[in-house]
C-alpha cells in the first residue's frame, strides 16, 4: 500500500526582525524612495530555521505523536502539513483529505448561538452543509449542550464552549487528522472522552498526527512517535521509546548548559532567569529532596535594561516528567510584588512541608510584568528528585506511583 | 486526491479550491449578516443616519451655497443617487481592507483560499445598500419624483460597483496584512474620494477636455450610471465612462490578485 503522507526534507525559514522595519507603509515607501538615491547598505538579516530537513512517511491508519519542547518545530510541522504556511524547502505529498485542528473553536463568534457556531465552525473546518446537517444531532449530543442551542456562546461556561468546539471537530471525517495540543483544555472527564473519540477515529483506519505536551495522552493515542529538537528530528520509532528519548534529552540538555546560557526561552528578556538553586534548611545546595521538609528556591535574575521594572511577577512551576504541572508558586498569590531596580538580584521562595511524593520533577520559570508583558519564560530549568522523606511523620512515603501530592489527614471512626 | 505541497510552487489547485470552498464563502457572509443583525439598533440606525446627514450637508453646500445646476431634479435626489453607489464603495472598502487582519485567527489556524474573506466581507455591505435604497424610495415619494424606467438596469450597475469595490478591496486587504498603517489610509481615500467623485454634483460640470481623465476614477462612470438609471432624462448614460471604469477596475483587479497571491503564502507568518 502506498504511504498516505510523504514528507521529504521539509524546512521552514523565518527571517527575524525583517518585518519590524517595514511594518509601516509610509516608511516602506520612504525607504524605497531613499534607496534610489542612497547606496544600499547591507542590512543584517537574522535567519532562523524553525524546522529543517524533516522526512517521514506515514501509512494509512498510523497514529503519529510529535513530541518536543516549545520551539522544537512541532507546530510549524503541523502548519506546513495543513497548508497554512508554505515550506521554504522540501516536499509534502498528501494522498487523502486532511483536516487540521490546531485550536478548538476556530472562528467561533461569541454573539452567535451554539447552533449557528456549529455550522460556521463546521464550514471553516471543511465540512459541507449537508454533512453538518446530517451530524448535527450527534455533535450536540456529544457536547451535551442540547438545551443551550439557541443561547449565544458568550453566555456559555468555558467548559461548555470547549465541549461544543471539540465536538464539531471530532465529527470531521477526514482521511488524515492533524491535532495540536487541543486536548489540554476542558476537564479530565471530557479529556478522556476526547481521547476515546480520537482512538475511535484512528480505529476506523484514519491517520492521525498528534502534537501534545501531555505524554500520557501521546502514549494513550499514538503508536509511533517522532521527537523534534530545535527544528531537527532526533528520534523516530515506537511511542514508548520516543517518550523516553524525549525525557532523557531534556535532562541532558539542562545538565549540559547552564541556565544563563540557555537560548530556548520566550519573552522580551528585559529580565532573565539565570540560576535556580534549591537550598535546604541548613543553606546547603541540594538536588535530592525529602517530602515534608522545608526548602528555599533561589532564583537568580539579571536585568538587561537600565530602567526599573515594576510589578514583576515571578512564577516557579513544578512539573513531573510527563509534563503534568503539580505546583504553581507565584509571589502575587501571596500579595507580594517585586520592583526590580538593580541589574542582578535573587528572589527567594521559601516553602514549608514539601508535599510532593517521591519521583523526578523539573522546574519552569516565568517572569512577567503583571501577567501582561512576558519578560522571560524557560521550561525544564532544573531537575530534582524527591526521595522518600517522612511527610506523615510515620515513615510511610505515600504511594508515589499512584499519587504525586501528599496531605496530612486525621482519621477516626464512630 | 493527491496534494503536493512544495516550496515556491504556485499551487495548481488554487482556483479549484476556491470552487471547493464556495460554501465557506456563504457561511462567512452569513456570519457577518448575523453579527450585524444581532447588533441591530446601533448598526442599522447608523446606516440610516449617515447617508441622510451626508445628503443634507451636500445639498446645502453644493445646491444652496454653490448653487450648482441640477437640471430641474430636486437637489437631494441628485445627491442621494450619487451617494448610493459611493456609500456602498466606501463601506465595502473599509470592510474588506480590514477583513484579513480581522480574521487573523482563521488565517493562522485553517487553510482555505484567502480571497474568500474580503469577498464575503463585502456581502454584508449589501444590507446597508438595501437600507439606503429604501430611504431613496421614501425621498422620491416625498419629492413626488418618478424614477426612470432605466432603473431596471440598476442590478447590473450594482454588480459593477461590487466588482470595483472588490478589486480595490482585496488589494488594500493584502497590503494591510503587511503594512498595518493602511487602515489609517483607507478612511483618507474614502473621505478624499467623496469630494473628488461626482457625488455632491453632476459629472456634467467637468469641462470636456478633462472628462476622460476624470473618468479614470472608476466610481465616476458608476455614479453617472446610477443617475442615469434612477433619474434618467438629462442624465444620459456615458458608455465610454462605464467602459473606462470596467477597464480600470479590471487592471486593478489583476494587479491586486497578483499581489494577493504573492503575499498570501506569508499571511499566516506575519499576521
Amino acid at each position: 500500500m502506498r504511504d498516505i503522507i510523504e514528507v521529504e526534507g521539509i524546512g521552514k525559514k523565518y527571517i527575524l526582525g525583517q518585518h519590524l522595519s517595514t511594518r509601516n507603509f509610509r516608511e516602506a515607501v520612504a525607504l524605497k524612495v531613499k534607496s534610489i538615491f542612497v547606496e544600499k547598505t547591507e542590512t543584517k538579516i537574522n535567519e532562523f530555521w524553525a524546522l529543517r530537513d524533516l522526512s517521514f512517511k506515514l501509512k494509512s491508519g498510523e497514529r503519529l505523536g510529535i513530541i518536543g519542547k516549545n520551539g522544537a518545530g512541532k507546530s510549524t510541522t503541523l502548519k506546513l502539513l495543513s497548508r497554512i504556511t508554505e515550506p521554504t524547502e522540501g516536499r509534502i505529498i498528501l494522498r487523502g483529505k486532511l483536516s487540521s485542528l490546531l485550536e478548538v473553536g476556530t472562528g467561533f463568534h461569541p454573539e452567535l448561538t451554539g447552533k449557528e457556531n456549529v455550522f460556521l465552525n463546521g464550514a471553516i473546518l471543511g465540512m459541507k452543509r449537508h454533512e453538518i446537517i446530517r451530524k448535527f444531532d450527534e455533535i450536540v449530543a456529544f457536547a451535551g449542550i442540547e438545551s443551550f442551542l439557541e443561547t449565544p456562546v458568550k453566555r456559555y461556561s468555558s467548559g461548555m464552549y470547549v465541549r461544543l468546539a471539540f465536538s464539531v471537530a471530532a465529527h470531521l471525517e477526514p482521511e488524515i487528522l492533524v491535532v495540536d495540543e487541543v486536548l489540554a483544555v476542558g476537564d479530565t472527564e471530557f479529556q478522556n472522552k476526547c481521547i476515546g473519540k480520537m482512538k475511535d477515529v484512528a480505529q476506523e483506519g484514519r491517520t492521525v498526527l498528534f502534537v501534545s505536551h501531555n505524554m500520557a495522552a501521546i502514549n494513550a493515542l499514538c503508536d509511533r512517535a517522532i521527537v523534534l529538537d530545535r527544528g531537527r528530528m532526533v528520534f523516530d520509532g515506537s511511542v514508548s521509546e520516543g517518550i523516553d528519548a524525549y525525557i532523557n534529552r531534556n535532562e541532558e540538555h539542562s545538565k549540559k548548559i547552564t541556565l544563563a546560557d540557555r537560548a530556548d526561552r520566550k519573552g522580551n528578556q528585559k529580565l532573565k532567569a539565570v540560576s535556580l538553586d534549591i537550598l535546604d534548611v541548613t543553606g546547603k545546595n541540594v538536588s535530592e529532596l525529602l517530602s515534608g521538609e522545608d526548602y528555599t528556591f533561589q532564583l537568580g535574575i539579571a536585568k538587561s535594561v537600565p530602567d526599573m521594572i515594576e510589578k514583576v511577577i515571578v512564577s516557579i512551576d513544578i512539573y513531573d516528567l510527563r509534563d503534568h504541572r503539580w505546583i504553581l508558586l507565584r509571589n502575587d498569590f501571596q500579595n507580594v510584588k517585586f520592583d526590580v531596580s538593580v541589574s542582578e538580584c535573587t528572589v527567594f521562595c521559601a516553602i514549608r512541608d514539601l508535599p510532593l511524593a517521591s519521583g523526578r520533577y523539573y522546574f519552569s520559570a516565568y517572569l512577567s510584568v503583571a501577567d501582561v508583558e512576558m519578560l522571560d519564560f524557560i521550561s525544564h530549568v532544573t531537575y530534582f528528585d524527591v526521595v522518600g522523606g517522612d511527610y506523615f511523620n510515620t515513615g510511610n512515603i505515600g504511594q508515589p506511583n499512584n499519587c504525586k501530592i501528599l496531605m496530612r489527614s486525621d482519621w477516626s471512626i464512630k | 486526491m493527491e496534494i503536493i505541497i512544495e516550496a515556491k510552487r504556485t499551487e495548481k489547485n488554487y482556483w479549484r479550491d476556491i470552487f471547493h470552498y464556495y460554501q465557506l464563502f456563504f457561511f462567512l457572509a452569513w456570519k457577518e449578516f448575523l453579527i450585524r443583525y444581532k447588533q441591530t439598533v446601533m448598526g442599522v440606525s447608523w446606516s440610516v443616519v449617515r447617508p441622510i446627514l451626508t445628503m443634507i450637508v451636500f445639498t446645502f453646500i453644493f445646491g444652496n451655497i454653490a448653487k450648482l445646476p441640477s437640471s430641474g431634479v430636486p437637489y437631494p435626489i441628485l445627491v442621494y443617487c450619487g451617494l448610493l453607489p459611493w456609500q456602498f464603495f466606501a463601506e465595502a472598502l473599509s470592510q474588506s481592507s480590514n477583513s484579513l487582519v480581522g480574521n487573523s485567527n482563521l488565517i493562522s489556524k485553517v487553510y482555505f483560499p484567502r480571497v474568500i474573506i474580503p469577498a464575503s466581507s463585502i456581502m454584508v455591505t449589501m444590507i446597508d445598500f438595501a437600507i439606503s435604497f429604501a430611504i431613496l424610495i421614501v425621498l422620491m415619494i416625498i419629492f413626488g419624483f418618478v424614477p426612470s424606467i432605466n432603473i431596471l438596469f440598476l442590478p447590473v450597475l450594482l454588480l459593477q460597483t461590487i466588482y470595483t469595490s472588490y478589486s480595490i478591496g482585496i488589494f488594500l486587504a493584502a497590503l494591510n496584512v503587511r503594512y498595518r498603517d493602511i487602515r489609517y489610509i483607507v478612511p483618507f481615500i474614502v473621505q478624499f474620494g467623496l469630494y473628488i467623485s461626482p457625488v455632491g454634483f453632476s459629472a456634467k460640470l467637468i469641462p470636456e477636455k478633462w472628462a476622460l481623465l476624470y473618468a479614470c476614477n472608476p466610481m465616476v462612470g458608476i455614479i453617472d450610471g446610477f443617475r442615469w438609471a434612477l433619474i434618467g432624462g438629462e442624465y444620459k448614460l456615458n458608455i465610454k465612462h462605464i467602459l473606462i471604469s470596467i477597464v480600470i477596475s479590471t487592471i486593478i483587479l489583476l494587479v491586486a490578485i497578483k499581489y494577493f497571491r504573492k503575499t498570501e503564502k506569508t499571511f499566516a507568518d506575519i499576521i
